[in-house]
């Protein structure tokens, strides 16, 4: 008898999820999402109204901009490679950001890193980062053929170098240099600049709209470089593109929070598995969404249950870890 | 091969006698200059010399018993364990003298790096590159529990600061551990022909009459307690281990016998020079050894990696 209700329950289950269109599974996880918003807004609240509104609010938004940077530039990074397995911060991405951060900290001295514009200070990392970002994508995939493990090696290892890099020049820095800098790479989601926070806002409509009007490049774009160009999409300059989205989409995301290895790959790979559809015009909004809930679920677990003994980067670095090994000892790529 | 041994070890003295001058206390001919070099410089010269010895044989025995050639104990999770270990003697019993912190932070060092080569059998390796990928990827999830812990203890700075590697600290009656770091790794040496033949693999090995679980456990143990000597003693020096014996084996091969003492001397020598460089390069002040091995280390390692590609 109970495998008789077993079986019927698998059924119904199957029978849901072929009914469930792409369309519908979005909605769903858009509901999702607000719930968890609401959640994290409402939930546990101890001063006045007024007060937690905007406190939590600014924290909010700062979770929904990076959800938003992490999740598509590993979507676009990983259509654009071509598999599901490399992510931006795997490859070193976040490293060589910190790296310029604090060559440029380095090379102008803590005075005039201050008095630059923080805007045209933005432009300038941004820029350098892109310029180098390029130059190892197109070296690593356009150039050369690796293999899918040894291109994942070779980022690793050049991510431990750039960072050992930077490391070492903020042993060099004197104290006060130091500050400056650390002020720049660790604002912590609580204390988010505001002034990033309006650069990363218009920075990201931009790309909003970029991503709105080419989501269908990208689904040529995910088959491959010779299936690309035989469909009549210029592969080199649509990557030279991408590039240059990807890298303000890891720069913005790593000013705001600092780098985080395996949350694009973690939020990324569950949108794969929930989203019923390979189009992006379903994946891009629906990674988002994951990440959405993820990240601003996370973080009330954190807050309201666990009570702050943990962070969520650790987490995330835990799960995200043992997932990879998975993924990589079992190639569901 | 004395033709290379004799250069090296000129080299050898010539380091280690820098590596004596060489400090912020400029030295004179009196009793002062005397102290200073005895209690401090000397030891600081003997550790590291011995430090960089034991870490660069642990890693060439790792690298025959994973049979992969990107392997060292930082890259298997060997450290991390090591450290876990480390954390928990000081949480629970912060007390207990050294020598218990060394047994357990070993002890933990063996479970761990074993875990790691079980998980290798256990799943089939498609490519060579697969091995330190998963290698890094495991150590850095026992990084997470370790994170994990240490901030739920507040114990997150001292455990950074207890395993990044650093000579500074080094004074006479702190080092005198290593001694035996180096004396395994002096063992290691009589076994170097059994190692060498547990590197061709379990089927080849034993058909040559090698008992191969007997040598990859004393293979594992031998490289379990050098790592957990050097974690406790002057914490984690990257990349050494992998990229001495790759750099020895490009010059002498693959037969340990030959190349066991080259790659003893050659990884004292790299660690000295390292730390002469770590010392210098800011003067008066000391950036520690680990971050200087990390960016020449990472660079040798990319090196490596792309050689092999092409």
């Amino acid at each position: 008898m109970p495998k008789k209700i077993i079986m019927s329950i698998y059924y119904s289950i199957t029978a849901l999820r072929k009914r469930l269109t792409p369309a519908c599974r979005l909605l769903l996880a858009a509901v999702c999402a607000l719930l968890v918003v609401i959640v994290f807004m409402s939930i546990n609240v101890k001063a006045s109204w007024e007060f937690t509104l905007t406190f939590r609010g600014k924290k909010l938004i700062t979770f929904l901009l990076v959800a938003f940077c992490i999740s598509t530039a590993t979507l676009l990074f990983q259509s654009l490679s071509n598999n599901r397995i490399i992510t931006p911060a795997i490859m070193g991405f976040d490293s060589l950001y910190i790296l310029v951060q604090t060559s440029l900290v380095y090379v102008l001295g803590s005075m005039q890193y201050t008095a630059l514009n923080s805007y045209l200070k933005w432009v300038i990392e941004i820029s350098i980062l892109v310029i180098a970002a390029s130059y190892l994508f197109q070296w690593l995939f356009i150039k050369k053929h690796y293999n899918l493990y040894l291109l994942i090696l070779i980022g690793v290892v050049c991510g431990v170098f750039f960072h050992s890099i930077s490391a070492l020049m903020m042993r060099m820095l004197d104290p006060t240099e130091f500050s400056v800098l650390q002020d720049s790479l660790f604002a912590s989601f609580n204390a988010a600049q505001s002034e990033l926070l309006i650069v990363s806002i218009v920075a990201l409509s931009a790309i909003g709209i970029f991503l709105y009007r080419y989501h269908h490049y990208f689904d040529v774009l995910a088959l491959g470089k010779p299936m690309a160009t035989n469909l009549g999409v210029n592969h080199s300059a649509m990557t030279r593109v991408c590039i240059i989205v990807i890298t303000t989409l890891i720069g913005l995301s790593t000013a705001l929070v600092g780098p985080v290895t395996f949350f694009g790959l973690l939020v990324v790979n569950v949108a794969y598995i929930v989203c019923g559809s390979h189009y992006h015009r379903y994946l891009i909004p629906m990674s988002i969404l994951c990440a959405i809930i993820l990240l601003v679920g996370g973080d009330v677990l954190l807050q309201h249950v666990l009570g702050y003994d943990t962070k969520l980067s650790i987490i995330i670095e835990f799960i995200g870890g043992v997932f990879f090994i998975c993924l990589i000892l079992r190639k569901k790529i | 091969m004395f033709r290379i041994f004799l250069p090296l070890s000129l080299l050898l003295a010539l380091l280690s006698i820098s590596s004596i001058l060489i400090g912020s206390h400029a030295l004179h001919f009196d009793a002062k200059s005397l102290d200073i070099i005895l209690i401090s410089r000397v030891p600081r010269t003997l550790a590291l010399i011995l430090t960089g010895i034991s870490l660069s044989v642990a890693g060439v025995i790792m690298q025959q018993l994973a049979r992969n050639k990107f392997v060292e104990p930082s890259t298997t999770g060997t450290v991390e364990s090591a450290t876990l270990g480390m954390l928990v003697m000081l949480i629970f019993f912060p007390a207990a003298s050294v020598f218990y912190k060394l047994l357990v932070a070993c002890i933990s060092a063996v479970i761990g790096t074993a875990l790691f080569l079980l998980i290798l059998r256990r799943v089939p390796l498609r490519s060579g590159f697969l091995v330190p990928l998963v290698g890094i990827m495991y150590a850095g999830v026992l990084g997470a529990i370790i994170t994990f812990i240490a901030y739920k203890y507040d114990l997150l700075q001292s455990i950074w600061v207890w395993i990044q590697g650093d000579f500074s600290m080094v004074l006479r009656g702190r080092y005198e551990l290593l001694w035996l770091a180096a004396g395994l790794s002096f063992i290691a040496y009589f076994s170097a022909d059994k190692l060498t033949l547990a590197g061709l693999g379990k089927q080849v090995s034993i058909n040559l009459g090698l008992n191969y679980s007997v040598v990859f456990v004393w293979g594992l143990i031998i490289v379990s307690l050098i790592t957990g000597v050097t974690v406790v003693n002057s914490g984690v020096i990257p990349f050494l281990g992998l990229v001495v014996p790759n750099i020895v084996s490009l010059l002498v091969g693959d037969n340990l016998r030959r190349s066991l003492p080259l790659i003893a001397m050659s990884g004292a020598l790299l660690v000295l020079f390292c730390d002469i460089l770590a010392r210098t390069i800011n003067f008066p002040y000391e950036i520690p050894i680990a971050t200087v091995m990390g960016i020449i280390g990472s660079f040798i390692f990319l090196f490596l990696l792309l050689r092999r590609a092409s």
